[in-house]
């Protein structure tokens, strides 16, 4: 088989071989950057869109119509999104400090917090929180106040609800940014005699932020989504978001290709704006100073030989409130950009 | 035996034990360091040296035995009401300068030496700073007060480092091997830096270090850690060109 005449043959050229109709296209296609035939791609799909919901009476005028009403949604749509995902960030705050501690009420509240709101479905907890806790609330013969108090305005709810949730999640986020600073960081601080919310606030919190941040973007853009499921707890209409305006108009008019397009094309707008920041945010954060930038190979090899010479303990500090067992399992962003 | 010997301790240690799990690294360690005095700390790894170092200012919280600086004295082992913050008072008294610097990448370098000050012992920003900038001076990084630490080499880094610790005015420095780190041609400049607070601020000083050049020229007593225990201390000039141990001798050989 293999003799030197059909080896000679085989790694001809392929621009020698005869030239064939579909060779000539390919070689002109080649030519063409690939971004353009990905838009090229996309305005098909649009026009096949547009052919079929004009096929199926799509109404663009109710839709022009209508537009005004569903957009003024957003502005609550946004509120609710940027309500939440401060809520969140708090409870992701405490909630990743308490996995991190020795202390076993704060490690079971939060580990009881995390797995509770990360194991039911978000829908089931905002209906919970809107509809269940008054009930609640009323049957246990509180005092009127409290009452009141725990009796929520289905907005505000929403609001409550979505921070509970993303919180739960965004506990891992923050859990693994405080663990992404290293310990002789921790250890630092110590030395210089800080008090633990001193050495949380000044020198590990700072630094976590940079690796928190793009992830924490990322959820802020999920939790856009999920407002629109405050949409099913009964909010005025005057307060309503963009998927309950689309609702009442869908209900309304029986027009539901209208209405409901008309709220997604808000969200996909609404989403790709943001992540259009956030990914510049992320480049941004990637360009400034290297956490742990004095962390060279060299050096690594050092604090693993001080650390075997420690007992290979890990070095742990005894007063330490963080977990260093957990410090292992922690992610390394060492030799990030620069 | 001590060229200082004012009797005056600064750093003492009474039958400190540290165990890591199975592991006893230290095994009954007894010392004092005087005001103003020199000790350098040597011997093989493993030996219990650095723990040592982390024990004194509680890195490490002692497995069991007495640790006293400056006149804050604390017992290892027992997690007692309100020994944390006995704790902070006590490592307020000892500076720290760590092998990997641990400088904060989230700060100036000037940020770095006026943290303490600042966020631990409350003082005005302003005083703090011209505190800072006089101690950049001394470790000659005037310079280089508003750069990140990142754009320092490993030499100007625990220069800073250094810097940073003596700005919360500490009765004892503890050098746990701040030259291991750097590359051979920086090693100098943080000896230098070293060796003037030694001769020129007469800084009380606990050094574990196998730079015996160091040693020789700036230690009052070295001292040779061996499986946990201080197998021998003596002066530079009796413990290098005197030693009665054969351990001691092997590791001479070594690094000699």
């Amino acid at each position: 088989m293999a003799t030197p005449e059909v080896g000679a043959g085989e790694t001809r050229p392929p621009a020698q071989r005869p030239q064939g109709r579909m060779e000539g296209i390919s070689q002109a296609s080649a030519r063409i950057p690939f971004k353009l035939k990905v838009a090229v791609v996309w305005i098909v799909i649009f026009l096949v869109l547009a052919f079929l919901f004009n096929a199926a009476d799509f109404d663009t005028q109710f839709m022009r119509d209508r537009a005004d009403f569903v957009l003024k949604g957003l502005t609550y749509t946004i509120l609710i999104a940027l309500a939440s995902i401060v809520l969140a960030v708090v409870l992701a705050l405490l909630g990743a400090l308490g996995r991190l501690s020795r202390n076993p009420v704060a490690y079971g509240v939060s580990g009881f917090y995390a797995s509770f709101f990360r194991g039911t479905p978000l829908i089931v907890q905002l209906f919970l929180i809107t509809f269940a806790l008054p009930v609640i609330v009323g049957n246990l013969g509180l005092p009127q106040s409290f009452e009141e108090l725990l009796t929520l305005d289905p907005f505000v709810a929403g609001i409550v609800g979505l921070g509970l949730n993303y919180g739960a999640y965004m506990t891992e986020i923050f859990r693994a940014g405080i663990q992404s600073v290293s310990h002789g960081q921790t250890e630092a601080a110590d030395a210089l005699g800080m008090t633990y919310p001193q050495k949380m606030k000044r020198v590990v919190l700072p630094q976590a932020f940079r690796v928190i941040i793009p992830p924490t973007g990322n959820e802020f853009i999920a939790m856009m989504k999920d407002t629109a499921l405050v949409g099913f707890l009964g909010v005025v209409v005057a307060q309503a978001e963009i998927f309950r305006r689309a609702q009442l108009v869908a209900a309304a008019d029986f027009k539901p290709i209208e209405a409901y397009l008309l709220a997604a094309g808000m969200y996909w707008a609404l989403t790709a704006v943001f992540t259009f920041f956030q990914s510049r945010l992320e480049r941004r954060i990637s360009k400034g100073y290297v956490r742990g930038g004095t962390t060279t190979a060299k050096e690594k090899k050092a604090q693993f030989m001080s650390a075997s010479a420690a007992g290979g303990a890990g070095g742990g500090a005894g007063m330490a409130e963080i977990d260093t067992e957990e410090d292992v399992s922690g992610p390394e962003l060492k030799g990030q950009g620069h | 035996m001590t060229s200082v010997g004012n009797g005056q301790a600064v750093v003492r240690v009474e039958n400190l034990y540290k165990r890591f799990g199975d592991l006893e690294v230290l095994k009954g360690i007894d010392m004092e360091v005087d005001k103003g005095e020199v000790v350098v700390i040597f011997g093989r790894s493993g030996s219990g040296k650095s723990t040592l170092l982390r024990c004194v200012n509680f890195l490490e919280d002692p497995t069991s035995g007495m640790i006293e600086v400056a006149g804050v004295r604390l017992e290892g082992g027992h997690r007692t009401k309100g020994k944390r913050e006995q704790v902070r008072q006590l490592r307020i008294k000892a500076g720290m300068v760590f092998q990997s610097f641990n400088l904060f990448p989230n700060m100036t370098v000037i940020g770095n030496v006026t943290e303490g000050p600042i966020t631990v012992k409350g003082i005005p920003e302003g005083d703090a700073r011209s505190i800072g900038m006089d101690l950049l001076a001394k470790v000659g990084l005037s310079d280089k007060a508003d750069e990140h630490p990142i754009r320092l080499s490993g030499g100007q880094q625990q220069r800073v480092a250094i810097a940073r610790a003596l700005a919360m005015e500490p009765e004892v420095m503890l050098f746990d091997e701040p030259t291991s780190a750097l590359d051979p041609e920086l090693i100098g400049e943080v000896l230098a830096v070293m060796k003037s607070l030694a001769t020129d601020l007469h800084m009380t000083m606990m050094v574990v270090t196998h730079e015996m050049g160091f040693a020789r020229e700036v230690a009052n007593r070295m001292m040779f850690f061996n499986e946990g225990v201080i197998l021998e201390q003596g002066t530079p000039d009796e413990m290098i060109n005197h030693t009665k141990y054969p351990e001691t001798k092997k590791f001479f050989e070594a690094v000699l």
